[in-house]
């Protein structure tokens, strides 16, 4: 008789904890849509308290703020989910800038070609931050947090610490950022690919695979050094790419636009939209969406009078939620595992 | 059997690790056809041998012949172009990837430049159709199966990637009876029906006198017991291994 209560009982707790554990997976599959919500929320919320917020020059104005943002979010969440960081991209995203501009006005290069130029160093930065933290096995927060010094360094002595106006206006300069949604068709074109790769190529698999468990791809044959150091590379290229964007559309090259806001901001963003920090779990529509919450909360409070310090209290807690439902949910899942 | 030619010999393999030697010398062959368990003590140098004859590690000295060829293996992607397939003891699976990615892993299936998620699915359906292994869902990520579940999904992405041998490391750890007795037949079955060659790493001696022709102990760095399990018996491998104990003992040197 008690046997049977007991067995009854272990069943019921088992139904319990499966029904919990499917519930929360389910909630981690719809990340991106409880985000979306968030999203809707805040708008609803900011348009009500300042009827500008849903404008159209408020939207274009939101829409260029966000473009550096969400596309460096989405570059840094391939490699979060790989396993790694990269603390230096925001630097990289005043380099790439810099590097083009002197490319174009001192060595006299066409446009084109000096924009090449500047993609190029910050890709070798990309390379030089992979092959450090893969091969010497300086971890990869140490490797970059050098590197965020040493171009930060290089920004402010190549420009002699003054900005710089850019190159005048051309067709050319109209498609990297001076015209008005330039930057935000460019930003949805690099999140759409982004999703893309992650998704739906062996390069997004394998990245996945390594973050994952590192030495069972190893051991399944994925080259997990090209994966990390390819998407080191990537994530230069592209913040020094967005930083090109940005430079054209503010027409000026800031030596100190890469502080240590953008890079921050941008973590945080892609953990809000669910990429864990230690690898394996992320996607790119998550840490869009995360970016997105990010610079509406900021625009909003920005119409609002409120001030920067507000934001940032809102912007530490909303991190530590994250934080705290990632690894309760993680947890959860590890109890359904047994 | 008996007489078969070897599919896999290997020469004199010496692994150092720094300043310790852990193969000092391993001779080792393989015929077709044949399952080798492969004995010896925790440490004794099991899984390198097996990483050796994968190209996960390079031998230091020493050769390895594949079908009387000497091969100089570079990586893990060389030995398995080759055909040598490995289920490590912590079975190479991604916990974040579903049943379907894990089979295909780093040989998966695309169209242009995308994965062909479709296919991958269907194959994978039949293969585990085919040896008789029941999972839930092949969406599901590997991380809620369990540890039989798991290891057969290992031990068939191993065969169906063309292997033409099999290695497996502790392919029975931490696995019920039941489990166990599922991959023991799943082992037996790619015996009969498919004639690979394999070599088993096992702990339990009762479990390689069901599925083994021949069984190797491995000692100090290297093969020290040569028998086809018809001459050997579970007490005789007990034996072997308590006197190395007792001996030690009495040496001093034991633990």
């Amino acid at each position: 008789m008690s046997e049977t209560t007991a067995q009854e009982a272990a069943s019921t707790d088992r139904q319990e904890r499966g029904f919990l554990s499917r519930l929360l997976s389910g909630l981690v599959r719809v990340r991106e849509v409880s985000i979306l919500i968030v999203l809707a929320g805040l708008a609803l919320y900011f348009q009500t308290a300042n009827g500008a917020f849903l404008s159209e020059q408020n939207l274009l104005s939101l829409a260029q703020f966000a473009v550096p943002y969400v596309v460096i979010a989405s570059a840094l969440c391939l490699l979060l989910i790989c396993g790694e960081i990269d603390l230096s991209v925001g630097q990289s995203f005043a380099f790439a800038p810099i590097v083009m501009y002197l490319a174009y006005d001192k060595l006299f290069l066409v446009l084109p070609l000096a924009v090449i130029v500047g993609l190029l160093a910050v890709a070798v930065v990309g390379l030089i931050n992979g092959l450090i933290t893969v091969y010497l096995g300086v971890s990869s927060l140490i490797t970059t947090l050098g590197m965020f010094f040493l171009l930060a360094g290089l920004n402010v002595t190549l420009t002699g610490g003054f900005p710089e106006v850019t190159p005048e206006a051309s067709s050319v300069t109209q498609v990297l950022g001076e015209y008005a949604w330039a930057g935000t068709i460019w930003a949805l074109i690099i999140i759409a690919v982004l999703q893309l790769v992650l998704a739906r190529t062996r390069w997004g698999l394998h990245t996945y695979a390594t973050g994952g468990n590192p030495l069972g791809a190893r051991e399944a044959g994925v080259s997990i050094a090209r994966i990390k150091i390819g998407n080191f590379i990537l994530c230069g290229v592209l913040g020094g790419f967005v930083g090109i964007i940005e430079a054209f559309r503010i027409q000026s090259i800031d030596p100190l636009a890469g502080g240590p806001d953008i890079v921050l901001l941008c973590i945080a963003s892609a953990v809000i939209g669910g990429t864990a920090l230690l690898g394996g779990v992320g996607t790119v529509t998550g840490a869009f969406l995360g970016a997105l919450v990010l610079t509406i909360l900021r625009n909003g409070f920005t119409l609002q009078g409120i001030s920067a310090y507000t934001f940032n209290i809102i912007l530490g807690v909303a991190i530590l939620i994250a934080m705290i439902l990632n690894v309760y949910v993680a947890r959860l899942r590890g109890a359904g595992r047994a | 059997m008996e007489n078969g030619s070897d599919y896999l010999r290997v020469e004199g393999v010496v692994k150092r690790f720094g300043a310790i030697s852990v193969l000092k010398g391993v001779d080792l062959h393989v015929r077709e056809g044949e399952v080798l368990g492969l004995i010896g003590d925790n440490g004794a140098g099991k899984s390198t041998l097996l990483k050796t004859i994968t190209g996960f590690h390079r031998p230091d000295e020493g050769r390895i012949l594949i079908e009387g060829d000497e091969v100089n293996l570079r990586s893990v992607s060389q030995a398995r172009s080759l055909g040598i397939q490995t289920v490590y003891q912590d079975l190479a699976l991604v916990n974040e990837l579903s049943v379907f990615h894990n089979m295909f892993l780093n040989g998966e299936m695309t169209v242009g430049p995308f994965l062909n998620n479709r296919q991958m699915k269907a194959k994978t359906s039949q293969y585990l159709a085919d040896m008789g292994v029941n999972i839930p869902s092949i969406d599901t990520e590997v991380a809620r199966l369990s540890g039989g579940q798991r290891q057969a999904i290992a031990v068939a992405r191993a065969v169906y990637s063309d292997a033409k041998m099999l290695l497996l490391d502790e392919p029975l750890a931490a696995m019920g009876a039941k489990e166990g007795a599922l991959i023991l037949d799943l082992i037996q079955r790619l015996k009969e029906e498919r004639g690979i060659p394999m070599i088993l790493i096992v702990h339990n001696y009762a479990q390689v006198f069901d599925v083994c022709d021949r069984v190797n102990l491995l000692r100090n760095g290297r093969i020290e017991y040569d028998k086809p399990v018809a001459e050997s018996s579970v007490e005789e491998l007990t034996e072997l291994v308590v006197s190395e104990y007792r001996k030690a003992r009495e040496t001093g040197n034991g633990g």
